[in-house]
């Protein structure tokens, strides 16, 4: 109902307004729940939540160090030679004899087959890994919020249709087609001449089609939960209110329907991202994801299977890069369920 | 009526299905024989693609193509030069699915018991232990744990074989690599159903009426729970014959999805087109049965 009084009377500056503003800034810790701004009621309850401050803590120093990793190797290179020493062993692509080293002051996390720095890899291929959770799951956000939106709006014969298109594309194996279209372009941009020439933008592109693939497949059960919350608020009450008092649809859709399904969507959107990892992971696993010299972490674990024989273990080509996945997978999924707790959000799972 | 409706429906979907495939995997340029270890001369490569039609129109391979399709045969692979597809499906179709129904055996196992005793002792140490552990499982891909238990299982102490599909000794490690992640899955969604299941009114009357708590937990609640686990095992059984890609390479076990991997990449035509629709078929099928399943368990539900 706030809703409603705010955005109907807000052209007259009248009392709901202010009424509704002043005692939200300074409320006392111990207003009921009931007196609250949602927005404030979803943080305080967010804040006691403990795996999942702790969860959005882990992710932000992951973010941090994945961001300033190559900035300190930069800024090492310049301090004298002992920097640029430190800066030198630690690049990412820099072959060395020091092949298979454990893990010890020098290489914290070990080195691999060609001598190259394991903690460096894992931290550039987290570039890759959280770039395709993060631009793979807002492909799918787009698509599925429109589609949702598009069909619990428009409802009757389009909404089935559409639905019914989503319930087909369910029952059917995504990551097939995944596969077959990253084979394809793969074989295409390997085949087109002006890859030679600038073999820069192939990289980027073929980085491009995984994400538009992996998003791609991804929206289905996005659209579904849109659809369904669209369709239960556009009988709810706030909504008839504002259509009495003159709203136009336009004005219901963007006053009223979306930032009440936003929550939902940031909470989906939030147990996509570990999802579209895992997927990422998978398929660089199977060597279809990202190519040679770069790397995710699901190509670093291939990498460390490579290795794998009865004779001598190298546990650390698997068990730093693999840890650092199921930490963010965890984290991730704490941070969305405490979202979920925090706003009140049914049935996303 | 619904379901002879949509099993009727299906026919059209995989000749769709079969056309984007077909038209996916053509447009790859380059051809089968181009990776040949003696670079063969034009005219052995003519007269290869003669035989396997790859000379004529698309459109008239495509025909062609679901001409065999209609009496059963998926056309020769252009890798594995003397296997058919049938073949191939015949050999590898049984220990992906073998394979495939032991993991969803583990996940129900596994995961249906752990959902339940997480949402019978809510709030207990039992609930967190199992709602860690399932969290846990869903987060650690099939491709980190399976190394992880072959390095333990196999080779440190020696208990089990590292690899292959031999003795049913063989099929342990890559059952739990395949199917603990499914477990945690159906631990969480049980422990959902059954917590929302608790607040319903129907369960109030039950206490009221003095029934033992795990009468209630057994008979009633768990009954309405199990559903959304049913409706998820579509989804699931997808993704066990598909997951099971990674672990069928890791564990080198000679399934489908490691010829359609090689087919995808190799361009061999007939082989991905035929396994794709072999597992858009398979898919659909399960599908339906899962819906059909759930009608019968679920009399609200009424598919129109």
């Amino acid at each position: 109902m706030n809703e409603t009084a705010r955005s109907t009377h807000s052209h007259n500056n009248g009392l709901p307004g202010v009424a509704r503003s002043a005692p939200a800034t300074d409320a006392p810790a111990t207003t009921p729940d009931s007196l609250q701004s949602p927005g404030r009621r979803a943080w305080r309850r967010f804040k006691k939540n403990r795996p999942a401050l702790t969860s959005a803590g882990i992710l932000i120093v992951l973010l941090l160090s994945v961001a300033l990793w190559p900035v300190i190797l930069q800024l090492a290179a310049r301090l004298g030679p002992a920097g640029a020493a430190f800066a030198h062993i630690h690049n990412p692509d820099q072959l060395s004899d020091a092949q298979f080293a454990p893990p010890g002051p020098g290489h914290w996390c070990g080195t691999d087959g060609h001598g190259r720095d394991v903690f460096s890899r894992i931290l550039y291929g987290a570039q890759i890994s959280l770039l395709v959770g993060g631009v793979g799951a807002s492909v799918s956000l787009v698509i599925g919020v429109l589609w949702g939106a598009i069909a619990g709006l428009a409802g009757g014969r389009l909404d089935s249709v559409l639905m019914r298109i989503v319930d087909i594309l369910y029952s059917l194996p995504s990551i097939i087609f995944v596969i077959v279209l990253l084979t394809t372009t793969g074989q295409m941009l390997k085949a087109a001449s002006w890859v030679q020439e600038s073999p820069g933008l192939a990289k980027e592109l073929r980085l491009m089609l995984l994400f538009i693939g992996l998003g791609a497949v991804s929206w289905l059960t996005m659209a579904r939960i849109v659809r369904g919350q669209v369709l239960s608020l556009r009988t709810r009450g706030f909504v008839d209110a504002a259509r009495v008092l003159g709203a136009g649809p336009w004005h219901i859709l963007t006053r009223h329907i979306i930032p009440n399904v936003f929550s939902v969507v940031i909470v989906y959107l939030t147990l996509t991202v570990p999802g579209i990892i895992l997927y990422e992971s998978f398929l660089s696993y199977l060597g279809l994801g990202v190519q040679p010299p770069m790397a995710s972490w699901g190509s670093l674990i291939a990498e460390g299977v490579d290795q794998i024989n009865p004779i001598r273990i190298y546990w650390w080509l698997i068990a730093f890069p693999g840890g650092v996945l199921v930490i963010t997978l965890l984290a991730l999924n704490f941070l969305g369920d405490g979202l979920r707790d925090a706003w009140n959000v049914k049935g996303s799972a | 009526m619904y379901f002879l409706r949509r099993i009727a429906f299906t026919l059209p979907l995989l000749l769709i299905i079969s056309a984007l495939a077909f038209a996916m995997v053509h447009a790859a340029p380059g051809g089968p024989f181009d990776r040949e270890r003696v670079p063969a001369s034009p005219e052995i490569e003519r007269n290869l693609k003669a035989k396997y039609h790859l000379d004529e129109p698309l459109w008239r391979q495509y025909l062609r193509y679901l001409g065999d399709l209609a009496h059963g045969d998926f056309g020769p692979s252009l890798k594995y030069r003397n296997h058919t597809v049938n073949d191939v499906i015949a050999q590898a179709l049984p220990v992906s699915l073998l394979l495939g129904s032991l993991a969803l055996g583990f996940a129900l196992g596994i995961g249906l018991p752990a959902g339940y005793l997480g949402a019978a002792r809510q709030g207990q140490w039992q609930d967190f232990t199992s709602g860690f552990f399932s969290l846990l499982a869903v987060c650690v891909p099939g491709f980190v744990i399976a190394p992880l238990l072959v390095t333990l299982f196999a080779l440190k102490w020696r208990l089990l074989p590292v690899a292959l599909w031999e003795s049913p000794f063989h099929a342990i490690l890559p059952t739990v690599a395949l199917g603990l992640f499914y477990a945690g899955k159906v631990a969480r969604l049980l422990r959902e159903g059954m917590l929302n299941t608790m607040q319903s009114e129907f369960i109030t009357a039950a206490r009221a009426k003095g029934l033992g708590e795990n009468a209630i937990l057994l008979k009633h609640a768990f009954r309405l729970a199990i559903l959304p686990v049913v409706s998820y095992s579509g989804p699931m059984l997808a993704d066990l014959l598909t997951g099971s890609f990674v672990i069928e390479n890791f564990f080198q076990i000679p399934g489908l999805g490691v010829y359609f991997i090689n087919s995808s990449i190799n361009l061999d035509y007939p082989m991905t087109v035929g396994l794709a629709l072999l597992y858009a078929g398979l898919l659909i099928a399960l599908n339906l049965a899962v819906d059909f399943a759930y009608q019968l368990l679920d009399p609200r539900v009424k598919y129109e």
